[in-house]
């Protein structure tokens, strides 16, 4: 284990005073905050791109993908920073990775070869569509993610 | 310039331009504003701030009526689905923001209210593009 000594009681009936940083509560806090703008993003994401890839799949086939499995990324770190606890936390520690790779990679791809991405995902130009949001984001993850410990 | 009547039909046919929606976008931020405040001042969502959310979701209540009354009537935005997603977003913003800040008696739950108190207004945005 990653963090011996460290493990978080189930449960989580946090009290108001417990709810500041207390050990392994990701989800509490500035962690509740990023519950919801992850929900919000997952949702939102999660909805335009099945919208799109039901409707006009061939149009952009790659960049729907993307903007689907970013979706995906999204509800399953908000899943992990709310259940909280070693796993909870392993599961956002991943997603937020990948969410940082993958709005610098993507970003960085969408402004070499625009002609890959027809139609805009939600790591285009590094999350400009959606004011950089999802480059602030994964940021904000894994800060919080070191100081609720 | 349009027409008296044009501006009339639009008025009555188009909801996500109208006054309201402006007033959705106007309160959302002056509530994004004092959640932001609370939050920088260390005080969870109070009071005030709850009550503002309750306005600010009846604003948003009294847009999707009108909205749908007017799909109903006729008006058919042109990405519908799309249209329909982020109206269903931008209904249940506010509330869930609520519940989660009642949950965290803390500055944090000014932030989220805060925050959502700032989705909001580009919701609005989205639904304005999206109908065309």
């Amino acid at each position: 284990m990653a963090e011996p000594g460290h493990e978080p009681e189930p449960g989580g009936a946090s009290g108001p005073a417990a709810a500041a940083a207390g050990p392994g509560r990701t989800g509490a806090g500035p962690g509740r905050a990023l519950v919801y703008v992850y929900g919000v993003f997952a949702v939102a994401a999660g909805a335009r791109a099945g919208v799109q890839i039901a409707t006009k799949f061939g149009a952009a086939p790659l960049a729907y993908s993307l903007s689907a499995l970013a979706a995906a990324i999204y509800l399953v770190a908000a899943v992990g920073l709310a259940r909280g606890g070693p796993g909870g936390r392993r599961l956002a520690l991943v997603c937020c990775t990948v969410e940082l790779v993958g709005v610098l990679a993507v970003g960085t791809a969408s402004l070499l070869w625009r002609h890959a991405f027809p139609d805009a995902t939600v790591w285009s130009a590094f999350g400009q569509g959606y004011g950089y949001v999802p480059l602030v984001l994964p940021v904000l993850g894994l800060w919080w993610l070191r100081r609720a410990r | 310039m349009p027409s008296t009547a044009g501006r009339f039909a639009r008025r009555y046919s188009d909801p996500v331009n109208s006054a309201l929606a402006n007033a959705v976008i106007i309160g959302a931020l002056v509530l994004a504003a004092a959640g932001g405040l609370s939050t920088l001042l260390d005080r969870p969502a109070g009071r005030v701030l709850q009550l503002g959310a309750v306005i600010v979701q009846a604003l948003v209540l009294a847009l999707t009526v009108t909205t749908i009354a007017a799909v109903i009537g006729g008006d058919r935005p042109e990405e519908a689905a799309t249209f329909a997603g982020y109206g269903l977003t931008a209904f249940a913003l506010m509330p869930t923001a609520v519940v989660l800040a009642r949950m965290e008696p803390t500055r944090w739950g000014s932030a989220i209210i805060g925050g959502a108190a700032l989705i909001l207004p580009v919701l609005v945005l989205r639904l304005q593009q999206v109908h065309g």
